[in-house]
């Protein structure tokens, strides 16, 4: 049962960063980029949503609504104020900026809404005064919040790679990551393509900071740092630049990280969590999905 | 149709285009002939706007080529056909067809054209699922003409169509590219390939280190001492 347990809640952290990582590795995809204030437009988000709810009484779900309008419109204008001036500098150039961008998000949250904690409230509701499912005569039970984020990374999943495969714009997409030039030459936006990636990239953000603190209550204006990182280990871990090698680094990091915590110690699960990323790329340098890329000459 | 008025390319510092001028009239073939590294693919990306030249003019019908983003180039009715094919080889046949159809929303004219784009290459009919990237050489390069052809356009930049393909294959191509031309579609064909290319072509260009060397009828060039000397093997 503790391990059933231990299973559900690993899918569950790992569902977040699934989230998370589908953002880095779809902007890594398109713009070739590691965009390192993806983390930290999570807290953004986080910190909307909680406004919206506790300060201003608004629905969850609206709460959940604006955090990811806001978050998008974000994504959206760190892409064009920071990354796309340096669209041909070197690829340490743009990395540097996204670290600054980072911080620069980290530090005018911390103007905006000091460093002292808010407890975030969840958003997903009790039922019938219960916060979760008793199952096996109350042997184990499984928060609502828990069933909630892996449902919502399914669907976000399932959307996704219909999006990217059936829609023409999602098709052109994928055109765009493979080749900007020929992609032009039939007529694509490049720019509007890559603003659509930051857009999406940090909706999903908003959501993952929404289940993340609904998850662990504690906000503060480093909450998405950490998460940010694994996510991007997870994105690594699975293939940079697959969308469902996000899923699978995502969920495996946080089954990982939650077995390391309860049958090895809770003060190395995060060393352990990277030192399995090592391995993995020492053996598959490209992450489990991903593709070998034969360099263009 | 096209015309292209002492242009100027650089990389950095390199001058890879000099002052070159060309003109391409309705319903012609015209080839652009030259060794490695002479710019034949660099006046094409300046032409198509995938390079910034730095000064010179470049028009096509009506429009400014070097004031129209390189996305809305296609939409004026002129489609490049890359050199080394750049196909999607992640997406299938039947997506890279439709990406080449990405500025046209009417359904049914896509559909008739696609049935042409098959007519001319029915080995992309029976590969349509395939992934690009796992097709031969020779079938990449038709799939990356039935592309450009998706965007019905009314003349065409080809790149090198010949590159790395067998003899029979190259046969195939140029009368492939000729029976376009017959149906309409008016044509600047780069190639290293001379013979073959100028003896399609209704006229020619000679391109030698950035700069046009020599020009005028396709027939007359490949009687041309020099052109005979240089490119054709004695
Ligand atoms: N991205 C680049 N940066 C610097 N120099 C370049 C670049 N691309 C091309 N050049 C140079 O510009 C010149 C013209 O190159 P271009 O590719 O246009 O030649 P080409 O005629 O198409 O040759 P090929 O037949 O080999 O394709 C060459 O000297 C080449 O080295
Ligand atoms: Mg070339």
């Amino acid at each position: 049962m503790e391990f059933l347990f231990n299973l559900i809640s690993g899918i569950s952290l790992g569902s977040i960063y699934a989230i998370i990582a589908l953002g880095y590795t779809m902007v890594y995809g398109i713009a070739k980029m590691l965009n390192f204030a993806h983390g930290d437009v999570i807290m953004v988000g986080a910190y909307i949503c909680f406004f919206a709810t506790m300060r201003f009484g608004m629905p969850p779900l609206a709460g959940v609504l604006l955090s990811m309008v806001v978050c998008t419109m974000l994504g959206i204008i760190i892409e064009r104020l920071a990354y796309k001036p340096l669209r041909q500098a070197p690829a340490l150039a743009v990395l540097i900026t996204a670290i600054g961008m980072s911080y620069f998000l980290q530090n005018s949250a911390q103007l905006l809404w000091t460093s002292s904690p808010k407890v975030f409230q969840s958003v997903v509701g009790t039922i019938n005064g219960q916060t979760g499912l008793k199952l096996f005569d109350g042997a184990l039970s499984v928060s609502y919040v828990t069933i909630v984020t892996i449902i919502v990374c399914v669907i976000i999943m399932l959307a996704l790679v219909t999006f990217v495969n059936k829609t023409k714009t999602g098709k052109a997409m994928r055109a765009v990551s493979e080749d900007k030039g020929a992609a032009q030459l039939m007529g694509i936006n490049v720019n509007t393509t890559i603003s659509l990636t930051f857009a999406i990239g940090s909706a999903l953000a908003a959501v993952a900071g929404v289940l993340l603190c609904s998850a662990y209550p504690t906000l503060v204006p480093t909450t998405g740092a950490m998460p940010g990182i694994k996510a991007f280990t997870a994105a690594v871990f699975g293939g940079i630049g697959s969308i469902p090698g996000a899923l699978i680094g995502g969920i495996l990091l946080g089954i990982i990280e939650i077995f390391a915590k309860a049958y090895i110690t809770t003060q190395l699960s995060d060393a352990i969590v990277f030192a399995v990323l090592i391995v993995v790329l020492l053996v598959k340098p490209t992450g489990l999905l991903g593709k070998k890329v034969s360099e263009k000459v | 149709m096209l015309r292209v008025d002492n242009l100027n390319v650089y990389y950095g510092m390199i001058h890879a285009i000099k002052d070159i001028s060309l003109e391409v009239n309705k319903g012609e073939i015209v080839s652009l002939v030259g060794a490695n590294g002479a710019g034949k693919t660099t006046t094409l990306h300046a032409i198509s706007g995938l390079l910034k030249p730095r000064s010179g003019s470049a028009t096509y019908l009506q429009h400014n080529l070097l004031t129209t983003p390189a996305h809305k180039i296609v939409e004026c009715g002129l489609s490049h056909v890359p050199e080394g094919r750049r196909v999607f080889s992640q997406m299938t046949v039947m997506e890279n067809l439709e990406m080449g159809a990405y500025i046209s929303k009417d359904k049914a004219r896509n559909q008739k054209i696609l049935a042409n784009v098959f007519e001319h290459f029915p080995r992309l009919e029976e590969r349509k699922r395939q992934l690009a990237g796992t097709l031969s050489g020779g079938e990449q390069q038709m799939l990356a003409i039935g592309r450009a052809m998706m965007a019905n356009p009314d003349m065409l930049l080809l790149d090198e169509p010949s590159m790395g393909l067998s003899p029979l294959l190259v046969k195939e191509i140029f009368k492939i590219i000729k029976e376009l031309n017959d149906d309409g579609i008016t044509i600047l064909l780069v190639e290293q390939n001379a013979k073959q290319a100028l003896s399609i072509a209704h006229r020619g260009y000679v391109l030698e280190t950035g700069k046009i060397v020599l020009s005028g009828n396709a027939a007359e060039l490949l009687e041309n001492d020099a052109v005979k000397k240089a490119y054709l093997g004695g």
